[in-house]
């Protein structure tokens, strides 16, 4: 995964001012105590991305998080960088706003399933297919915490909570395929307890140019304890992580004896023991590939109640347009065509008339 | 209507044709929607415009975009008062009524006063036609009409004869008959035609057929007028020439207005521009031309919805720019949140709603100023906003103006309330010289501004000027200031979140102490007469409410009259002003919403006068009400 994503960024993170000393990962901590309950899997990201910034160099006065309304989006307040704690679900239209008036800044969006998907499901996917340049990390523990234990829009069907005692009814999204499906230049999905991986699919992001949504598994300890033990149970993970590498044969579980092979008949994929006969068979993750197809099939190999074949990694980082780079461009291009703007000129235009003493 | 009347010497063969001189003309031109009522009024407005006449517009459409053709709810229609003086209102009436079709006359007479002049299509009045608006006969003929001098033209039929030689077919060539009425009304009314000329030769550039159709119609309406017998009159306007201080002159709309004053405020701010809109009538217009001047660094972004227009906004005016949101009522109710935010945030930001009949979808199209307390109140907690209006078309650039000024000084939202009716009506502009306008330059946050008792120096983001009590605008990219900001309460000073009581009790307070502490200019109050009444209104009733007042004191009854552009804070002298007259009447385009406001602060009965019927105020209704507050 990581060599594969790099190049095409420079381009722009190059907009961004460098840090002039080297930082630690106290430079990012900042002077408020954080709050979250004891065992939170919120800790572990947060470490994670404050260990992270001093890799990326960026200076820290032209980063910003933004986040929404909900346990995660607390975060910004713990990163010593600039930050926004807005309002529920609105965080990727305000970093939309920040994003495209300020290409010198790294802007990060911090959201949870319930901040994403419900409210602010409509800035999501907008947010996705216009490919502004924003990072956003949405946390997924499945269940609302801040309200104290309501089913959220990626909890199972027949969740049993304070707000649904006879089971939840609807179907829960996967915020995966539903950002493919909206058009994702860029999609990931990682772990709470996996901090190696959680830092490379960061640095894949932060350089990505244009739009950047991660999944992050995140264990909510008081209102949806376990819910992600399927993947991070050394046993049981064997069975429901496919580790997604740009360009490696899709093969998990114990020496890779299973793989993703795609049905003849249907076109759709499907997991099988891997034998000497389908070796060739087994798909070879391109996560560059133009077409989403592929990348949206390998978000529908999970099975949303067991979490068996559950991939985690960069399901798709493809190059299009960046829709703050072409504003700035049509700015840009609209100084050629017209000269600067002459605000004597613009307010005297038209038919006038004089009126003499 | 007519004033004095002069005979031109007789020239050639042209029949002998009368010139009357008037001081003033209202034109009502109606149609059906697709007719281009809209384009021909603009075009005529345009051409009085540079005759230097002083005029008043209020153009009146459907909210559909091709309502059924030939029905009454589809007519267009747009008045047109024009004047040799000071005009301030579209006028009351129409002197002169163009009617394309059955159902325009049907629509429109109504409003014409006996005696007025009416020009129709006679080709439009088919059986078929008058049937549909439920003419058993046709009124050219059957005598409703008597009391009228009616002209009916085969405006149709002379068109499509007019363009037989480009071959178009009838359905196209009908198309040009608004034209053909615009040269006509030319004529009748001695307007200069090179600017139509040239407008046409520039919007049908590329189709070089319809740009010569368009103009053969235009110059056949012209030559029809001064041939034909039919109208043996034709009336000159005066250029107002006392009407205007001296200075160069434009014809402006409301919106356009306002959009030159969000530019404007830019460039004085040193700030760049950032729209954040969603397509809303009649809104719309604002983010369509501010996206044609992206060569001044204006950024317009169209947003998924309403709730994500002010979201970019103010996620921009976090990062440093000029944030504006241009709306209407229910865009109002959708941003209400994001508006408490940054009441909390303490950031600029310019909320612009032009107003419509409400409530929910109401009236797209129509004028109304029903939004004056969802514009004051309509937040969750104690959410304070500066709340300033427009009087005029023209008034919407100082308003932009002033509204950025609030916005940038005090660091909060401002909301400005147009409306309708001046968004789409307009009138002459004194172009401003740019040393005319105020300096609206900021200074950002560049260092600490708070020593811990430690000794060591920080940055407290709402650490307030102890003047404006505005906290510092600090900007990502300034090293040293990273600061984290939200809707959470904050602790006063150092911004942290705080729920200790004290300190909420403490930062309501303030917020609120802030924005009455805004200043605004005292109130004028125009009373040369000294008298015991008071008519005090707010946006865009200025015109109508003048000229009832002009009314009133030229027939012997005194009345005072003042005008508020700021609604929060009032200014200063408001009770002071209000407490001087035995009688305060309100008049307003809703139930009494500033009514409402002034008698819960000043504890003043003042009478509320009410219409919400979608359409400005007639002056002479105004007038009459008025003078009935005067001797009640």
């Amino acid at each position: 995964m990581t060599d594969a994503m790099t190049d095409a960024t420079d381009g722009l993170l190059q907009l961004i001012p460098k840090a002039e000393a080297k930082q630690s990962v106290k430079d990012f901590k900042s002077d408020q105590e954080v709050r979250w309950c004891p065992g939170c899997g919120d800790y572990a990201v947060l470490a994670a991305v404050q260990g992270f910034m001093p890799q990326l160099g960026l200076a820290r006065e032209n980063i910003v998080f933004v986040s929404g309304i909900g346990c995660s989006s607390r975060f910004p307040y713990y990163m010593n960088t600039y930050g926004m704690h807005s309002i529920h679900g609105r965080a990727p239209a305000i970093a939309t706003g920040l994003a495209t008036s300020r290409r010198d800044l790294s802007v990060w969006v911090v959201t949870g399933d319930g901040d994403a998907l419900s409210i602010g499901g409509n800035h999501l996917i907008h947010a996705l297919r216009r490919n502004v340049n924003l990072k956003i990390l949405l946390f997924n523990n499945r269940i609302y915490g801040l309200t104290k234990g309501q089913y959220s829009p990626t909890s199972e069907v027949g969740k049993i909570t304070k707000s649904t005692p006879m089971g939840s009814l609807d179907a829960p999204f996967n915020p995966v395929s539903l950002a493919i499906g909206a058009e994702a230049s860029f999609v990931a999905r990682t772990i709470d307890s996996d901090r190696r991986h959680l830092t490379e699919v960061l640095r894949a992001a932060a350089a990505h140019p244009g739009t950047a949504l991660i999944e992050i598994y995140q264990n909510c300890n008081i209102f949806n304890d376990g819910a992600f033990d399927a993947l991070k149970d050394r046993q049981s993970a064997d069975e429901a992580v496919i580790r997604l590498e740009h360009g490696q044969p899709v093969r998990f579980g114990a020496d890779g004896a299973r793989g993703v092979v795609r049905d003849r008949l249907t076109g759709d994929l499907k997991v099988v023991d891997v034998s000497a006969e389908n070796e060739s068979e087994v798909l070879v993750h391109d996560a560059r590939s133009p077409s989403p197809t592929t990348a949206f099939a390998l978000s529908r190999l999970a099975d949303p109640d067991t979490l068996h074949h559950t991939p985690l990694g960069v399901f798709r980082s493809v190059e299009r347009p960046v829709y703050d780079v072409r504003m700035s461009g049509q700015l840009d291009t609209a100084v050629e065509q017209h000269g600067r703007g002459d605000l004597a000129a613009l307010l005297a235009g038209g038919d006038t008339w004089t009126v003499a003493g | 209507m007519s004033v004095e009347t002069t005979k031109p010497p007789a020239t050639g063969r042209l029949p002998v044709k009368e010139l009357c001189c008037l001081g003033r003309v209202v034109i009502r031109f109606a149609g059906d929607s697709g007719d281009g009522m809209q384009l021909l009024g603009d075009r005529f407005v345009s051409e009085t415009a540079l005759l230097g006449n002083d005029l008043s517009t209020l153009p009146n459409f459907p909210a559909e975009i091709r309502a059924p053709a030939g029905t009454l709810p589809g007519v267009s229609s747009f008045q047109l008062h024009f004047a040799d003086h000071d005009i301030l209102t579209p006028g009351d009436a129409p002197d002169v009524l163009v009617a394309m079709n059955p159902a325009a006359l049907k629509a429109n007479l109504p409003d014409v006063p006996r005696g007025g002049e009416v020009i129709v299509d006679s080709d439009g009045f088919t059986g078929r036609a008058m049937q549909r608006v439920g003419y058993g006969t046709s009124p050219l003929e059957d005598g409703s009409l008597d009391g009228y001098s009616l002209h009916p033209v085969p405006l149709t039929a002379l068109t499509v004869e007019a363009l037989k030689e480009f071959g178009l077919s009838r359905k196209e060539a009908e198309r040009s008959k608004n034209m053909f009425a615009l040269g006509l009304l030319s004529w009748m009314y001695h307007r200069p035609t090179e600017g139509t000329e040239r407008f046409l030769q520039q919007k049908f550039a590329r189709k070089p057929e319809v740009m010569k159709a368009n103009l053969a119609a235009f110059r056949a309406g012209w030559n029809f007028g001064e041939t034909t017998e039919e109208f043996a009159v034709s009336y000159e306007v005066a250029p107002a020439a006392t009407a205007f201080p001296v200075g160069r002159y434009r014809n402006i709309s409301g919106n356009l207005a306002l959009s030159y004053g969000l530019v404007a405020a830019s460039r004085l701010a040193g700030l760049p521009l950032f729209l954040g809109s969603y397509p809303i009538t009649p809104a719309s217009d604002i983010l369509h031309e501010l996206s044609r001047h992206k060569n001044f660094g204006v950024r317009t972004f169209q947003a998924e919805d309403e709730i994500a227009g002010v979201g970019a906004a103010l996620g921009a005016a976090f990062g440093g720019a000029l944030g504006v949101t241009t709306t209407s009522g229910p865009g109002i109710a959708l941003k209400s949140e994001t508006i408490g935010l940054a009441v909390s945030l303490e950031l600029p930001l310019l909320v612009i709603d032009v107003q419509r009949g409400g409530p929910s979808t109401g009236l797209p199209t129509k004028t109304e100023q029903a939004d004056l307390l969802q514009a004051m109140f309509g937040r969750n907690g104690e959410a304070p906003v500066p709340v300033i209006a427009p009087r005029t078309p023209a008034d919407c650039f100082d308003a932009a103006l002033e509204a950025a000024r609030i916005a940038l000084a005090y660091r909060t939202p401002v909301m400005l309330l147009s409306d309708g009716y001046l968004a789409n009506g307009s009138e002459p502009w004194r172009i401003p010289e740019l040393e005319e306008l105020p300096d609206l330059r900021v200074q950002f946050a560049s260092g600490p501004n708070h020593t811990l008792e430690d000794g060591t120096e920080v940055f407290w983001p709402y650490k307030r000027d102890p003047q404006t009590l505005a906290r510092p605008w600090a900007v990502p990219g300034t090293p040293g200031l990273e600061h984290r900001i939200g809707g959470i309460e904050k602790q006063d000073g150092s911004g942290s979140i705080s729920y200790d009581p004290a300190n909420h009790d403490f930062m309501v307070r303030t917020r609120q102490a802030k924005i009455d502490g805004i200043g605004v200019p005292d109130l004028e109050v125009d009373d040369p007469e000294g008298a015991r009444t008071l008519v005090l209104g707010w946006g865009s009733t200025y015109g109508p409410i003048t000229a009832a007042v002009r009314r009133l004191r030229a027939a012997g009854e005194p009345i005072a009259q003042a005008h508020l552009r700021h609604l929060n804070p009032f200014p200063r002298n408001l009770g002071e002003i209000l407490s001087r007259y035995d009688r305060v009447v309100v008049p307003e385009m809703n139930l009494g919403q500033l009514a409402t406001l002034i008698r819960a602060r000043y504890l003043v009965d003042v009478r509320s006068h009410n219409q919400v019927n979608g359409m400005p105020f007639k002056a002479e209704q105004l007038a009459t009400a008025l003078k009935e507050a005067i001797h009640d």
